[in-house]
């Protein structure tokens, strides 16, 4: 088994709040992220998948094919784009850095010819990051 | 579903490497510039990574805000700006970055928001350090160890 880590990169416009709470809670629980306006980030995305070397071409996976799956299932639908207001899994869930791996994920899991997805690391910043393993 | 949420902090500190149990030639020759008597520093990176359940409420696994409060309480202002070497927790054990590791570990520990999985520690861009918890070497007989 090996390990392979893909890179890419997307800028996107977001806002904590929780439609149950009063605005009030949604401050104090959420401090500035909650200002409705929006503030935004550029994300750093790093998907990590595990395979075997194929004995011929000596991938684990083909990196364009992987390129492409990244920019076709995460990158086109949420580069320069609101999370909240444009991107549906953002629709009842709050987009935090999270909620993000947990939401890219699920766009990946079982889209990955000849290799497994083991992790997604989101960075939001370069001191904060997040990451999922597909743990329950 | 249970995610892991890392954050890092800097702080900038000076410190010694040096040890009782050794003579002066050998504490030179063990610890080399780095037992300089008049100290040197460096910019440290800790990155502390915590796991748990995502809060279906705040899509959190902890409020950032209060990590940070918590990292600015008990790690940087104990820390920042400070000789390593006179605080408390270097009293008996050489201030590497292996044992400031576990020192780091033992206060995010205590953050209870979110269970600690992880710290790292870069001392410099080409020197770093990890520790997960565990067993630690039990406590020797010099002073030059954990």
């Amino acid at each position: 088994m090996i390990f392979l880590t893909r890179k890419a990169e997307f800028s996107s416009a977001h806002y904590y709040w929780n439609d149950a709470w009063s605005p009030e809670e949604n401050e104090r629980v959420f401090g500035k992220c909650a200002n409705r306006n929006g503030h935004g980030h550029n994300y750093t995305l790093e998907v990590t998948v595990a395979g075997e070397i194929d004995r011929t071409s000596g991938f684990v996976v083909d990196l364009k094919e992987l390129k492409d799956i990244l920019e076709r299932e995460v990158v086109g639908v949420y580069d320069h784009r609101h999370l909240n207001l444009e991107v549906p899994e953002f629709r009842n869930a709050v987009p935090t850095t999270e909620n993000i791996a947990i939401a890219i994920w699920r766009r990946l899991d079982g889209r990955i010819p000849n290799a497994k997805l083991h992790r997604v690391r989101i960075y939001e910043m370069p001191d904060l990051f997040a990451d999922y393993y597909g743990e329950p | 579903m249970k995610a892991y949420l890392s954050r890092r902090y800097r702080f900038s500190a000076s410190h010694r490497l040096h040890t009782d149990a050794y003579d002066a030639a050998k504490n030179r020759a063990v610890f080399g510039k780095c037992n300089n008597p008049h100290g040197h520093g460096h910019n440290y990176t800790v990155q502390v990574t915590l796991g748990g359940q995502v809060d279906p409420a705040t899509g959190m696994v902890c409020n950032l805000a209060d990590l940070d409060s918590f990292a600015e309480k008990y790690l940087l202002a104990r820390f920042d700006h400070t000789n390593l070497n006179t605080l408390e927790c270097f009293k008996n054990v050489v201030s590497t970055t292996e044992n400031l590791t576990v020192e780091i570990y033992r206060i995010f520990e205590n953050f209870t928001a979110a269970r600690l999985e992880h710290v790292h520690v870069e001392e410099t861009s080409n020197n770093s350090f990890d520790y997960a918890g565990g067993a630690l070497p039990a406590p020797a007989k010099i002073s030059g160890t954990i």
